[in-house]
């Protein structure tokens, strides 16, 4: 956690705005790039997921806050993995029996919810080490964020495409529709414009001096790394964890810098940092090799992951 | 022959049509991540060939064998998102152990890859679209050929662009992603094939 998130008050009022505005999860952290881009063909099927997703981060984040002491940090993806799987069934069984539509027309993105690093992002950098009320609505504001993204996104789309929104035909008969915009290519182009649109607020920020501060990422190394990916070997492998948490502080700090200078997105970054520490994590394998030693240096270097989360 | 036949319509139609990246959109993070290079991003598309066909032929034995006859098919995401977990975990031990030279060339790779929505994607589909586990793996196989395609195409273009003058806002992802959608829409030419 930073320093930055610790200074703040965590009052639920915060946590709200924080997750819809200040750390928006698709515009500001680009996070869950898949479902962004499947589901978006119209505002109502973005706006569906959206409302799915933003019940999963909830419940997952208020049982994982309430049962933060009990889990072993060491099977703790694990255990998370299997409290959003359970509350992704709870909702597709929910959707399959009172809003079959909208279960047609997300099928199989609904399940894929479980591998949204959004919500694993936020248990492991948020529910698992806060209180469960501000989690909750951690929870809440970030999947309202997403929720509104996917609605944008989609309103665009729709529009564009069809001539419509959430269904209503709003622009006149003379119009003809960009169907490219509902078809697959139109989700890249889309999405293309909007981090664009991002780039240049950013650029403009910086060059009147006042540089927006980094926001901490939801899950620290991105959808790539995050959760099972980045962690799994952490896990299982405690001779590897040593090695390669400990040097993540300063590699991925270096990247990042680096990163920020040529104007990369975080995405470049954090597979760039988790590929060069691996390649770190091969070198000083033959030298950490002892198990003992791993484990012992564990705390120390989970710590210092955290702090760099 | 028949069988035959069906087989190589799946081959070309998952690898080609619906190509998992470019029209299904699965994979879509170590697809823009992993992409600046050739070499990379060719270590990355066999990585990925190798654990989705493995993922695709054990996810529907599990489903066929253990979830069906129990009648708890409404486990399977829970069941397939932990199974794939696990094997990827044991895919690094056993490579580690037995095949070095191959750990060596996929073992940066291989974690990357259990959070990578197309290997669930693939096996829900399976599901969904009641293949057997033949027709399954071979489904999982060419999904997987079609991501390596995609993928090596979009890093050796990456590769080329490196050094263009590129309005400065769109440095970076944007450029990315725009040549992704001009992509799909080639890609969108191979529907009249089936």
């Amino acid at each position: 956690m930073s320093n930055l998130t610790e200074k703040r008050a965590d009052t639920p009022w915060e946590r709200l705005t924080n997750g819809i505005i200040r750390e928006n999860p698709t515009f500001v952290l680009m996070l869950g790039m898949c479902p962004t881009l499947a589901v978006t063909t119209s505002a109502i099927n973005g706006l569906g997921m959206g409302l799915a997703t933003t019940a999963v981060l909830m419940m997952s984040n208020l049982i994982i806050s309430l049962l933060r002491k009990v889990i072993p940090s060491r099977v703790r993806i694990p255990a998370f993995i299997v409290i959003i799987a359970t509350f992704v069934t709870v909702v597709q069984l929910l959707l399959e029996a009172y809003l079959p539509a909208l279960n047609d027309a997300l099928g199989m993105y609904i399940s894929l919810i479980v591998v949204n690093c959004i919500i694993l992002g936020r248990a492991e950098s948020y529910a698992y080490s806060h209180p469960p009320i501000p989690s909750y609505f951690d929870g809440l504001g970030m999947g309202l964020g997403f929720s509104l993204a996917l609605t944008c996104i989609g309103a665009v789309r729709e529009l564009l495409g069809a001539g419509k929104l959430f269904g209503q035909a709003v622009l006149p008969a003379s119009y003809t529709p960009i169907s490219i915009f509902i078809l697959a290519p139109g989700a890249f182009f889309v999405l293309a414009a909007l981090s664009a649109l991002q780039n240049f607020i950013k650029l403009r920020a910086a060059k009147a001096g006042k540089p927006k501060r980094e926001l901490p990422a939801g899950c620290a190394h991105d959808c790539a790394g995050c959760g099972i990916a980045g962690c799994s070997t952490r896990f299982y492998d405690a001779s590897a964890k040593s090695g390669r948490t400990g040097s993540r502080g300063t590699e991925s700090g270096r990247t990042e810098s680096v990163g920020a200078k040529s104007g990369r997105t975080g995405k470049d970054r954090a597979v760039s940092a988790i590929l060069s520490d691996e390649k770190e994590k091969k070198g000083q394998e033959t030298v950490k090799n002892g198990t003992d030693k791993g484990s012992a240096g564990e705390p120390a270097a989970l710590s210092q992951g955290k702090e760099e989360a | 022959m028949s069988q035959v036949r069906e087989l190589l319509m799946i081959l070309i139609g998952s690898s080609l049509v619906s190509n998992v990246v470019l029209s299904q959109f699965l994979g879509l993070c170590p697809f823009l991540g992993v992409s600046k290079k050739v070499k990379t991003a060719g270590g990355m598309g066999v990585a990925v060939i190798f654990v989705i066909t493995l993922a695709s032929a054990v996810a529907g034995a599990i489903y066929q064998y253990i979830l069906v006859p129990l009648g708890i098919e409404y486990l399977q995401t829970i069941v397939f998102i932990l199974v794939i977990a696990a094997l990827v975990q044991f895919v690094e031990m056993f490579l580690k152990k037995a095949m070095p030279s191959l750990y060596q060339a996929l073992g940066v790779y291989l974690p990357l890859i259990t959070t990578n929505c197309a290997v669930l994607g693939v096996a829900l589909g399976n599901v969904q679209k009641e293949y057997g586990i033949l027709t399954g793996t071979v489904n999982g196989f060419a999904t997987a050929v079609g991501f390596t395609i995609a993928i090596v195409i979009l890093a050796g273009l990456r590769e080329k662009m490196e050094h263009n003058d590129i309005p400065e806002s769109f440095q970076g992802m944007p450029t990315v992603l725009l040549t992704a959608g001009l992509m799909a829409i080639a890609f969108c030419g191979f529907s009249g094939l089936l």
